[in-house]
């Protein structure tokens, strides 16, 4: 059971969302589960509330409001409706989708392979059986367009950033970072390791969405050949 | 060759000849979409686009230029008009015919451009500071996600997702026909270097000297600011412990504070989510500023309550109002 949801208020237009398990420090898979069932029932009423931003993050939500001119200020209202909200939302999974990313690991397109198998005491073949086998959540996206923040990396793969940040790692590019997995929807500077690469296109501003994962899919990485 | 229809048959474009770095295609921003990871985008001054193109009988919202670096030239290969808003850049119009003329054009006004003129912005009259070119019909490049904002990180929206380069051709939207070409202007704000800001969710884990320094030090701009953030130089600011924090949504107007303990006030292309303690807020009204502070200069953070912020907004919010119901009257249906 989760203790309510902290609410504070950020600049004139928006409010922070904070979720605390009551047994935990960190917010796991349950937790998250829940911020997708608020997003899901938030997202029903954006016009009602006003809401032009609906965020989530990790165990937490961003919502602005965008309320024409001489409406009262709808903070105090809509953090009510929160508490009440988050009384009715249910504990249980949302149905996302479930969507596989084939991945060319090691090589040209995954120059880090041997490095993190080095790091974490085992052979690239078996970090790559880790990583195909583990079923990820997409928790929240954020940092570019359509990157999504993963869940379920097995611990055995948590690896630490690059000493030196590339200055390049390309669209596509499939890495691990600490505790996190990720892929890259378009070409940034970062300090990941860089294990494989998929030809998946994560961002489209032409399609809808523009963003092919959304918070609450289930993504499995599946080994293509070389 | 001067007849209405040889005019109609000439595509109403704007030809880059030159272009300084970083010039590209905003309006209001990006809305809807942070929870898919996209930023807002849009012109950082939206008070300088909106009175320009309120001035010309368009949407307050069309697209325009952002400037920031000149010199910057541009063949107009319709009649067209503009105006020119925030800081002056020294424009000058050249006509077809040659060396013959060059006309200063007087910035915040509603100017006639003959086509085939040449228009030629040299350099801000503050250096770091930026211009908006709005044009009547405004420029009309496809919406993209609802907007037709650059998005130079991501590369989308605006003219093929970049800045402008020398040969691009933009293309104009349909322009309201004005009554009688009255010469009509407006004053542009004086950035004040003051930023009004509430109290940010993480205020309280900083330490009380740090609230001293933080709301009553100058902040010096650092060179490293851009449309994604205004990094700040000064004494560093400290948390009362260390704080871990799980990656939220951010929005334009925060004001983190890194590990480095120097404060970054993101601006219109900063990222969605973001992992920092956050100080402070900027409050809406005084967001324009970010446009026109220029590196090396200094800047107050001024804590206010919501009350002034919003009375600050609303003020804002009546200027544009007005300004829309008088040019109402002179342009037709």
């Amino acid at each position: 059971m989760s203790s309510p949801p902290r609410i504070v208020r950020i600049g004139e237009d928006a409010l922070l969302c904070t979720l605390t398990a009551s047994d935990a420090a960190a917010p796991g898979l349950p937790l998250q589960q829940q911020l997708w069932q608020l997003c899901a029932r938030l997202e029903t009423e954006r016009e009602a509330l006003s809401l032009l931003e609906i965020v989530p993050g990790m165990g937490n939500l961003l919502l602005r409001w965008s309320v024409p001119e001489g409406a009262p200020c709808p903070y105090a209202a809509l953090k009510k409706h929160l508490g009440t909200l988050w009384q009715e939302t249910p504990q249980g999974d949302i149905a996302g989708h479930t969507v596989e990313i084939p991945v060319r690991y090691g090589g040209d397109v995954g120059p880090d392979l041997n490095d993190v198998a080095r790091h974490c005491g085992l052979s690239p073949d078996e970090v790559i059986h880790l990583h195909t086998h583990a079923i990820y959540r997409v928790f929240c996206l954020g940092f570019q367009p359509g990157f999504a923040y993963l869940g379920g990396l097995d611990t055995r793969l948590h690896s630490p950033r690059r000493d030196t940040p590339r200055l390049a790692i390309p669209a596509g590019a499939v890495a691990i970072g600490g505790s996190q997995t990720g892929i890259y929807p378009l070409s940034t500077p970062g300090g990941w390791h860089i294990i494989g690469s998929t030809s998946v296109r994560l961002f489209d501003p032409a399609a809808t969405p523009a963003a092919l994962l959304q918070p609450g899919d289930t993504v499995r990485f599946v080994k293509e050949a070389q | 060759m001067k007849g209405s229809a040889a005019r109609h048959s000439t595509p109403a474009l704007v030809e880059v000849l030159r272009c300084g770095v970083l010039t590209s295609v905003q309006d209001l921003g990006r809305h809807g979409q942070r929870h898919l990871g996209i930023s807002q985008c849009g012109a950082l001054d939206t008070l300088a686009l909106q009175q320009a193109n309120l001035l010309l009988g368009n949407a307050p919202g069309a697209a325009g230029l952002e400037i920031s670096v000149g010199p910057v030239h541009l063949r107009f290969h319709a009649d067209a008009v503009i105006v020119l808003s925030g800081v002056d850049f020294a424009p000058t119009l050249e006509d077809c015919s040659g060396a013959a003329s060059r006309n200063h054009v007087l910035p915040g006004h509603r100017v006639s451009i003959p086509a085939g003129s040449t228009l030629s912005l040299t350099r801000p009259a503050i250096p770091g500071a930026r211009c908006y070119l709005a044009v009547a019909g405004g420029i009309d490049v496809p919406l993209v996600l609802g907007s037709r904002s650059t998005d130079l990180k991501a590369g989308f929206g605006g003219h093929e997702g970049r800045a402008l380069e020398a040969g691009d051709l933009l293309p104009l939207g349909t322009a309201r026909l004005l009554k009688a070409n009255a010469s009509r202007g407006v004053r542009g704000l004086a950035p004040t270097h003051v930023l009004r800001a509430l109290p940010g969710p993480d205020h309280e884990q900083f330490t009380a000297a740090s609230h001293t320094q933080f709301w009553m030090q100058p902040w010096r701009i650092s060179h490293q600011s851009n449309r994604m953030g205004m990094r700040l130089n000064g004494a560093p600011l400290q948390l009362r412990a260390a704080l871990s924090l799980l990656s939220s949504g951010v929005l334009p107007g925060d004001v983190q504070v890194p590990s480095d303990g120097l404060p970054i006030v993101l601006a219109s292309d900063c990222q969605t989510i973001g992992g920092y303690p956050r100080i402070a807020s900027v409050i809406r009204a005084d967001l324009w500023q970010l446009a026109h502070l220029p590196p090396l200069t200094s800047v107050y953070f001024q804590l206010v309550t919501h009350a002034v912020a919003r009375a600050a907004l609303e003020r804002q919010t009546r200027y544009l109002a007005r300004l829309a119901q008088v040019m109402q009257q002179e342009f037709g249906e």
